[in-house]
């Protein structure tokens, strides 16, 4: 079946980007021809997810034209029960990020919204390209907005950090691109992702690619020793690019995981499964009390990211024998998901703050309640899901790798179900800190509350994390089938 | 008597015979008149682009004994020199006429240089080789020399005239070693077919021979360690020269190299590809770390084209059909690229003003927000970040040596584009994130130029998304 629905959700926010480019003289009409842009890009993803088949594990709502015919690249796209949530957090995401930019940015509106658009554009496209080079053209394509959102629009420290960020991301992909090249010479002359997924190659040549797809894609998740481009970006980036980056861009690390090392390379992941759940078990730990002293609310909730993405790469290699454990994978995409919109609503409520207080450090509040009593009951809810709360989203994911690993491996479920206490420690007492107590200075006390606009983002969000708490069967049903077939590829050997 | 046959070489005649006329033309008008002499370069350069359409029949033709050629590979990077001239032309126009050159002697010099390339693209003789080298060198000493006024112009000539002549020398004691060894042959094919039925007779001679010769051919092409010319040619050259020197020459000068190494030396390949892979190496090393420290635009260009020239000699090293062409693309969208960043900052450059360091660009983005952007999608096709042509280009280079078993270079490679990555985007870094130091103005360039570079820069991100025609079409000039 040819559809064209993948294409729009792709194409509908990069076009509308350019046309927000065009009114640059006209801030009032750059915002909403962005907000138009990003919504319809949402209901297309809508119908993708609505009318996608959960039954099936083959790809669905597939396009695929010649591109360069030369190299036998393809424009090919399609989605399964393991990138179509994405793709539709990634749009929902964006809407808030356009909405969240409404009143705060004031210098180069257009340039601002046109930016996100694209980037949504970009990210959508990585997710649905099944051609390695499409991928790489739109993995490494999202670098260049996202590095003028930081640097045009970020705080004091930007520069520093979007380069940073630039120099960071861009080794990793460099490195996937020659591997991506050397199997293109080995699967004589194809860039089908697919096809890679049969080659056989050797334990020696599985684990050089093994290296190349995972600086790349470690760099994005981030695991531990590579993250320490998230804490330095995360504070500098304006509140928008702190939502997508959290929410979504880190996603695609551990999407890369998923479509790329575990079924081109099984041998060598089964191989070097125990150093990664050692670095994602580092990452949830360290990582977790690095998090506890930070004086910065940004900068705590990138390392709680940082955090709770272990829980992603731990669910990913969580090996009985040959197979992998179906409830911690299932977990580790639920988890992204949830922390999708988790980590979204963290910052946009550490944003909403900082408009008013211009100020992210913790010691800066205290007694906000007292002003923003209905944001502080937001607030809540979003540090409890953090914390992982039975009931918010947060919880579902973090139980199932939980579960997963007390299958497989019982000291990285101890030592991964410890993290619940030490998260729930440095949200809380964040919270705490922030929100509980008497009014602590002038700025505090000239607090309003939130406008409706900031309202109606909060109770999106919250809707989102409930729901997903509370009946997560509506992301995790549709990925039953895609999991189950992706862990039957990596059960086969390819040596 | 018989005469040889002309048709192959009619845009070159042509090219000639206009160049009397603009001298002449330049010497009966008056200064008010002296637009005269920019229209006749246009009509010179369109009328060669025409001709060499017209004299395609798509058969490989020989003549002044064998001397010159015209095959695929020779029409096709000529027709892409005349655009790319003509396009240079109108990027330059209005600096040569603000910084009151003689607009005469200038476009008489630019027009031999382009006879020059155009000699080397069709040369198949060393001799002949070396004769369009010489004319376009010579020519373009006198291009920088002709801003006498100017120390640093003045100094550039000197040091590219002084080394260029050192380096013609090494060429030509190299070519002599080879017309001993195989007997008295200069003719390339002559040269291969000679080394055919010597064997390994003279194989000593040769490789000595060509050692000379690989130094003279990579000084052309900029490579360490015979690059120290490139960025003090291109920061003291004016904008204009800079312009043509950075862009449009590379294509001469890698059809030069692989007529020199392919057509005439092939069979002495495992010595000269490892020579050039190991400068090539050097070069990707030494240009993108010294670029970093350079605080002036044309010299950080100038490093910038040592290590371009890098990937491009890579993509020689392989010796096959896919690296060849994948060299053709890598230099055609290089200069296609370096054209129009070399043409922004000409057209930045306003009066006796001269747009040259970083600190000039700082917050054009808030000036100029469209030459701004213009300059960001410049820099970030010569990164080679996607969807942006440069990708495609190192992409194909990279493809060609992972083919030929090269890994090790192939990652040496990217890391050293990472590095590379680093300074092109500082550029953008001065230009979006800072404030602006002074205020820039953009010289009042007629609507035609500024409407050709938006096509320019427009086809950076057309051809990085639709690359294939492009790559058929360099397939094609390489396969016959």
């Amino acid at each position: 079946m040819m559809s064209y629905l993948l294409s729009l959700t792709i194409w509908t926010p990069i076009v509308f980007g350019f046309i927000t480019l065009a009114f640059n003289k006209n801030d009032c009409m750059a915002r909403y021809v962005a907000l138009l842009g990003s919504i319809i890009a949402l209901v297309f993803s809508l119908i993708v997810f609505h009318t996608f088949d959960p039954q099936q594990t083959a790809m669905q709502f597939s396009e695929n034209y010649a591109w360069v015919p030369s190299l036998n690249i393809n424009y090919h796209l399609a989605v399964d029960g393991i990138s179509m949530p994405f793709v539709m957090l990634n749009n929902f995401i964006t809407v808030l990020v356009v909405l969240a930019g409404f009143k705060v940015i004031k210098q180069k509106v257009a340039l601002y919204n046109a930016m996100f658009l694209m980037m949504t554009g970009f990210i959508s496209g990585s997710f649905c390209a099944l051609d390695a080079v499409l991928f790489y053209v739109f993995f490494e394509a999202m670098l260049i907005p996202m590095y003028l959102i930081i640097g045009v629009w970020g705080s004091t420290n930007r520069v520093y950090a979007a380069i940073k960020f630039f120099l960071y991301t861009l080794i990793g992909s460099l490195l996937m691109l020659v591997a991506l090249i050397y199997l293109y010479n080995q699967a004589k002359g194809s860039f089908e992702i697919f096809d890679y997924y049969n080659l056989p190659l050797t334990m020696g040549i599985q684990i050089l690619i093994f290296i190349a797809f995972f600086l790349s894609f470690a760099v994005k998740v981030p695991m531990w020793p590579l993250h320490t481009w998230l804490p330095d970006a995360h504070p500098e980036a304006p509140t928008g690019g702190s939502m997508v980056l959290a929410a979504i861009t880190l996603k695609i690390g551990g999407y890369g995981f998923l479509r790329f090392i575990l079924p081109i390379v099984p041998d060598a992941s089964r191989e070097l499964a125990g150093v990664m759940v050692a670095l994602s078990l580092i990452a949830i730990v360290y990582i977790g009390l690095v998090a506890l002293v930070q004086k910065d609310m940004k900068k705590l909730v990138a390392y709680s990211s940082i955090s709770h993405m272990g829980f992603v790469t731990l669910g990913c290699f969580l090996f009985v024998g040959a197979n992998l454990n179906t409830w911690a994978l299932e977990g580790a995409i639920t988890q992204m998901i949830s922390h999708g919109f988790v980590s979204a609503a963290m910052f946009f409520c550490i944003g909403v703050m900082y408009d008013r207080v211009h100020s992210r450090n913790i010691a800066d509040y205290g007694g906000v309640v007292n002003k923003m009593p209905v944001f502080a009951a937001f607030f809540m809810l979003f540090s409890m899901a953090n914390s992982g709360l039975p009931g918010t989203s947060g919880f579902v994911g973090e139980f199932m790798v939980i579960m997963g690993a007390t299958q497989t491996n019982f000291i990285a479920a101890i030592l991964a179900g410890l993290t619940l206490i030490l998260g729930a420690g440095y949200t809380l007492w964040m919270y705490k800190r922030v929100v509980f107590g008497a009014v602590a200075n002038s700025h505090v006390a000239e607090m309003s509350d939130v406008s409706k606009r900031e309202f109606l983002i909060l109770t999106l969000l919250a809707i989102a994390v409930l729901v997903m708490g509370i009946y997560p069967d509506l992301f995790v049903a549709k990925m039953h089938a895609s999991v189950g077939h992706l862990i039957n590829q990596v059960a086969q050997s390819k040596i | 008597m018989t005469y040889p046959n002309l048709i192959p070489v009619l845009p070159e005649l042509f090219m000639v015979f206009m160049i009397i006329v603009l001298l002449l033309v330049d010497a009966f008008t008056s200064e008010k008149q002296k637009g005269a002499n920019l229209l006749l370069t246009m009509i010179t350069l369109i009328g060669c682009f025409v001709l060499q359409k017209y004299v395609d029949h798509g058969v490989t033709e020989l003549t002044f004994n064998n001397m010159f050629i015209l095959d695929n590979l020779a029409m096709g990077t000529k027709m892409f020199t005349y655009l790319f001239s003509f396009v240079a032309v109108l990027y330059i126009k209005r600096y040569v006429s603000d910084k009151k050159f003689q607009s005469g002697e200038f476009y008489v010099i630019f027009l031999f240089s382009v006879l020059g390339m155009m000699v080397m693209i069709s040369a198949d003789n060393m001799l002949t080789l070396y004769v369009g080298l010489e004319l376009f060198s010579l020519a373009l000493y006198g291009l920088i020399a002709l801003y006498r006024d100017n120390v640093r112009a003045t100094e550039a000539a000197m040091k590219y005239f002084i080394l260029g002549a050192l380096a013609s020398g090494i060429l030509l004691y190299g070519i002599s070693f080879v017309y001993g060894a195989t007997g008295g042959h200069l003719q390339l094919e002559d040269v291969l077919r000679s080394m055919l039925t010597l064997g390994d007779a003279n194989a000593g001679l040769m490789t000595f021979g060509l050692v000379f010769i690989v130094a003279g051919l990579v000084f052309k092409l900029g490579l360490v360690p015979f690059h120290m010319w490139v960025p003090d040619v291109y920061e003291g050259s004016p904008l204009a020269v800079a312009t043509i020197i950075g862009s449009l020459t590379k294509i001469a000068a890698v059809v030069f190299v692989i007529r020199f190494l392919i057509g005439g030396l092939v069979l002495l390949n495992p010595a000269w590809s490892v020579m050039l892979l190991i400068l090539a190496c050097l070069s990707l090393f030494f240009g993108n770390v010294i670029a970093i420290a350079q605080t002036n635009i044309k010299r950080m260009l100038g490093y910038s084209t040592v290590a371009h020239m890098g990937f491009v000699a890579l993509g020689l090293v392989t010796v096959s059909v896919d690296g060849v062409s994948a060299t053709i693309f890598y230099v055609v969208t290089y200069s296609l690229t370096a054209l129009a960043g070399f043409g922004i900052l000409t057209m930045l450059s306003k009066g006796d003003f001269e747009c040259q360091s970083l600190d000039d660009l700082k917050g054009l983005s808030k000036t100029h927000p469209v030459m701004a952007a213009l300059i960001m999608l410049v820099m970030f096709s010569m990164a080679g970040i996607p969807p942006l042509v440069g990708f495609y280009a190192k992409f194909k280079i990279l493809a060609a040596l992972l083919a030929a078993g090269y890994v090790g270079v192939a990652v040496f490679a990217v890391i050293m584009s990472l590095i590379g990555a680093f300074y092109y985007i500082r550029v953008v870094k001065v230009m979006y994130f800072e404030e602006p130091v002074i205020t820039l103005e953009v010289a009042d360039v007629c609507i035609f130029s500024r409407s050709v570079l938006l096509v320019n820069v427009a086809l950076l991100l057309i051809i990085g998304i639709l690359p294939s025609a492009l790559m058929m079409y360099c397939n094609a000039l390489v396969s016959g």
